[in-house]
């Protein structure tokens, strides 16, 4: 047993797993917030209910139609996807161009009706969601053991974002997607149906969510208030990073899951209040976030 | 993926027409008002009279805020619930007579909106209500965590004491004078607020910031005597809540709270000076009266807002 800093290393490497894990889920939801921030200007309060719905979803499906993990981690996203475009089409739409505090409140009440609908028919307590056989066990790594299904979910999530980052950032299709976020109008003169771009920009935020809802399952229960604490943490996360940038968000999300999984370590009391502590320090220190182009 | 300019705005959400000239509608409302208040104990069970006071004093604070300033907080319960857990600690375990009691929890109020606006205000408009419900979350996190507050079971048994060493406040009948007494002072303040010099220039800046700054107003240092002004008066009502209700709990410091008091505020008209009073005894009144319905009274609340939103300005329902 090696001691770091007077901390056995298993415990330190241990947290610092959890911490990625955490991380995945923060730059995950945060990459979502800012795909849907910078096309629809709408802050997406639902964005944790959205999450959420994905566990259920995937639940769901194993308990009624018994579609396995695999499955779901495709279907439940494209389901949750397609409410969200439904809320888009119907009702997210006619608020693009008011005070961005309208698409504040109106997200903030469908979270609490998709979570009071949740805890109505499912109750508080968490559902338990089985791992898949594939990824059950771990590898000996020699100072530290490591569960495979949590090195999965690390693995699967930078896969994302990086597939995220390189649609927009470097395909034909994001391009028209920065392109209307600069200028819907002059895209739309192009002959590009902008007005369907934003519905499936939703979609596929929202998507995001669930995705990350389902490999949240087997690792947290499945439980109705599962996504509204989660997103508080995410929107400290969005105003350190900023939403200017992808690579900011999936860069800001992993960090802090770290720098809160180390505090679990050296100041457990601290842990669950470290990010927003970082924020004001951010706040104090540069204004407009880490990677933010405006104060 | 951000834009380099923000969204032109069209309309502020509290668009008021500004009236001139000696308004007479205004003063008979609030008679009416204290006359329905005074007689209210008779038909309505009094504790719950108190208890909507203390929420429409705390939807008034955040209406400040937001009707007159245009800053939405979503992390007002911190202040409500902080110097509703101060004002209990300072009445049970410190034994303050219940003005110094309430005096306390409203310095507290004040203290963290003074912290909380200053790092806040650093933003604008979305950034704001997330730094605002961030930092709520902060410190519901050390009410959960910290001794004093007595963790998932609050302070309880709180007790009521005497007012000035003169009136025994155990009385249902001098509570409910006191916590009138309260609300008005609290309401009338708000209202001097709104029609002072200061409250102008707050008008001013939340129709056009810019221009504001232009004509040599120092806007932070405004929003932030507003933030902290808000923050005080959640105080005041978090404090008395305490007193009346003599309990303090996690309830009061979580996120919901924030949430509920931006509802109260919407429901009655942001920025109209009764109706934030009006939208808290609807709030108050359902989760009383449809407690036994259990979750669905989130489930109502949240199709409240989506309803708000929807009827006032999708482009079918014609304004």
């Amino acid at each position: 047993m090696v001691d770091i800093f007077g901390i056995p290393s298993t415990a330190l490497f241990g947290q610092l797993l959890i911490g990625l894990i955490n991380g995945s889920f923060y730059a995950l939801l945060s990459l979502g917030l800012a795909v849907i921030f910078g096309m629809l200007n709408i802050i997406n309060f639902t964005h944790g209910a959205q999450y959420m719905m994905g566990a259920f979803a995937a639940f769901l499906l194993l308990q009624y139609t018994g579609l396995g993990y695999w499955l779901a981690l495709i279907v439940a996203p494209i389901l949750v996807g397609i409410v969200g475009m439904i809320i888009e089409r119907t009702m997210l739409q006619w608020l693009y161009k008011l005070d961005h505090l309208y698409g504040l409140l109106l997200t903030f009440g469908l979270a609490l009706i998709i979570e009071g609908l949740a805890r109505n028919y499912y109750g508080s307590a968490g559902l338990p969601y089985q791992m898949p056989e594939a990824l059950v066990g771990g590898y000996d790594l020699g100072f530290m053991r490591l569960p495979i299904y949590r090195a999965w979910v690390i693995a699967a999530s930078l896969m994302v974002c990086l597939a995220t980052w390189f649609v927009i950032e470097r395909t034909k299709l994001g391009s028209y997607l920065r392109a209307a976020t600069e200028n819907p109008t002059l895209v739309s003169a192009f002959g590009i149906d902008v007005p369907r771009m934003i519905t499936l920009t939703y979609g596929f935020g929202v998507g995001l969510a669930a995705f990350a809802g389902v490999m949240a399952a087997p690792i947290y229960n499945v439980s109705p208030q599962m996504g509204s604490e989660l997103i508080i943490v995410v929107f400290a996360v969005v105003v350190i990073g900023g939403m200017g940038s992808i690579l900011g968000a999936v860069v800001t999300g992993f960090g802090l899951g770290v720098i809160e999984g180390l505090t679990k370590v050296f100041f457990p009391e601290a842990s669950n209040t470290v990010i927003f502590v970082i924020m004001a320090i951010v706040l104090l220190v540069r204004p407009a976030g880490l990677f933010g182009r405006r104060p | 993926m951000e834009r380099a300019d923000p969204a032109p705005v069209a309309t502020s959400i509290t668009a008021v027409p500004v009236t001139s000239g000696r308004d007479w509608s205004e003063p008979i409302a609030f008679l009416l008002m204290v006359a329905a208040l005074v007689i209210a104990p008779v038909y309505v069970y009094p504790l719950f009279v108190m208890q909507a006071l203390c929420f429409a004093l705390f939807a008034c604070a955040f209406n400040l805020l937001i009707g007159y300033g245009g800053l939405l907080s979503f992390g007002h319960a911190l202040y409500f619930g902080w110097a509703s857990y101060l004002a209990a600690h300072a009445a049970k375990v410190w034994g303050f007579p219940p003005e110094l009691a309430i005096l306390t929890g409203t310095l507290t109020a004040a203290g963290l909106g003074l912290i909380a606006g200053s790092l806040a205000i650093r933003r604008q408009g979305i950034y704001f209500a997330m730094i605002t419900l961030a930092l709520a979350q902060m410190m519901y996190f050390f009410a959960l965590q910290a001794k004093f507050t007595g963790g998932e079971d609050g302070i309880q048994a709180v007790p009521r004491g005497t007012l000035f060493g003169l009136v025994d406040l155990n009385d249902p009948m001098n509570m409910y004078v006191t916590v009138l007494a309260i609300f008005l002072a609290g309401f009338l303040l708000i209202h001097r607020i709104i029609h002072s010099p200061f409250g102008e220039v707050l008008k001013a800046i939340r129709e056009n910031e810019s221009r504001a700054i232009s004509l040599g107003y120092k806007t932070e240092r405004y929003k932030l005597v507003a933030f902290v002004l808000s923050a005080a008066l959640a105080g005041v009502a978090g404090s008395t809540k305490a007193i009346v209700l003599q309990i303090a709990s996690l309830t009061d410091v979580n996120w919901p709270m924030s949430g509920e008091v931006v509802l109260m505020a919407l429901v009655g008209g942001l920025g109209t000076v009764f109706g934030p009073v009006v939208g808290a005894f609807i709030i108050i009144a359902m989760q009383t009266y449809l407690a036994q319905v259990g979750q669905w009274v989130t489930v109502i609340q949240g199709a409240i807002f989506v309803l708000w939103i929807t009827v006032t300005h999708c482009p079918t329902c014609a304004r």
